[in-house]
């Protein structure tokens, strides 16, 4: 990976180095989750399952959620 | 059966129960099951990014038993709430379950007390409703604040009987009872759901008795000394109080009337 093919990608408020051109499904699988149990937002909007295959913008803010307990 | 519904949802069990701050999934699992309840609760957070072993929520709620109520809890800002809204909806129409398209919406004022902010949630539910969501929304015991945010368009409105978590039951009976008056005038089947600050099982019931068409609690059960126990009596609870509501309770009076008759008991002398 030379260094022009690298973004920077904030993931849950951390940046992350990411290969150019990596989508939210790349990303999903990168951490070992399944896509139908998350659902995510690319800059503070819902996207949803058809935009998981398109490629990642250096910048881009990622927030990837599940459900947890609660009242 | 006793149906009541929420706008396009029918609700076949009043007692909605959370699934935050159990010990365990597994006593969560069982507390859900003890208290009868059809409609459960549940956050939506961050995925926990470093964690792959770390257990999830989903693999110990059937959600093909249990209609899932996503909230909007820790949101402090109408904007967020409507993010976190989509979210959960977004996961529950991947997951097939009914709950897609109802939301309890939290927009809370601070920390500390955890009370809602009334002009938030109320932004919040027009823009939900825009949205196509059936809005449920927690607001305080404040009769007119309830009334507005039924303006606003929420298909349920659930009054605080005090601060989340607090345990301290129904501290208002009177408010509670006029933002049912209010919300239900000419419109009796409005859904009024009385939501936060039940400790024990009594206070389920008093909601109850006050009119309200169910209760929504968490922290009652999850950290009672026995969960399962305490869910099975907030199921009681919520049926006696649901019957005592509908039997119509007799009337408060200053002084005492005798349930046994004066006429005769022995040693009575006619005219004394």
């Amino acid at each position: 990976m030379s260094l022009d093919s690298i973004m920077k990608v904030i993931v849950n408020g951390e940046p992350r180095d990411m290969a150019d051109g990596t989508t939210l499904r790349a990303l999903v699988e990168q951490f070992k989750l399944q896509p139908e149990k998350v659902a995510i937002e690319l800059n503070r909007r819902l996207a949803r399952s058809d935009k998981y295959d398109l490629p990642l913008k250096d910048g881009d803010q990622v927030e990837i959620v599940t459900f947890v307990g609660g009242g | 059966m006793d149906v009541f519904r929420i706008k396009n949802f029918e609700v076949t069990n009043r007692l909605f129960v959370g699934t935050g701050k159990y010990a365990s999934y597994e006593l969560m699992q069982k507390s859900l099951d003890a208290s009868g309840c059809q409609v459960v609760t549940v956050a939506v957070r961050r995925e926990r990014l470093i964690d792959a072993q770390g257990k999830s929520l989903f693999d110990f709620l059937d959600l093909n038993r249990y209609v899932i109520l996503p909230n909007t809890a820790g949101c402090f800002t109408a904007d967020d709430a409507i993010r976190v809204a989509l979210l959960g909806r977004d996961l529950l129409e991947k997951n097939g379950n009914k709950g897609a398209g109802w939301v309890k919406l939290e927009v809370l004022g601070d920390k500390k007390t955890l009370l809602p902010d009334p002009v938030g949630t109320i932004e919040a539910t027009r823009e939900l409703v825009k949205e196509g969501f059936t809005v449920l929304a927690y607001t305080s015991d404040d009769p007119r604040s309830a009334v507005r945010i039924k303006e606003a368009g929420a298909a349920s409105v659930m009054p605080a009987g005090s601060p989340i978590g607090s345990g301290q039951g129904i501290l208002n009976p009177l408010n509670i009872s006029l933002c049912l008056e209010l919300l239900k005038e000419g419109d009796p089947t409005f859904p009024v759901i009385v939501d936060a600050g039940v400790g024990a099982a009594s206070d389920v019931s008093a909601a109850m008795e006050l009119g309200a068409d169910g209760v929504l609690l968490n922290t009652a059960i999850a950290h009672a000394k026995d969960p399962v126990n305490m869910a099975t009596a907030m199921k009681f609870a919520l049926e006696a109080g649901r019957l005592s509501y509908q039997s119509g309770r007799i009337p408060k009076k200053r002084y005492a009337t005798a349930s046994s008759p004066f006429e005769g008991v022995i040693s009575y002398i006619p005219g004394e």
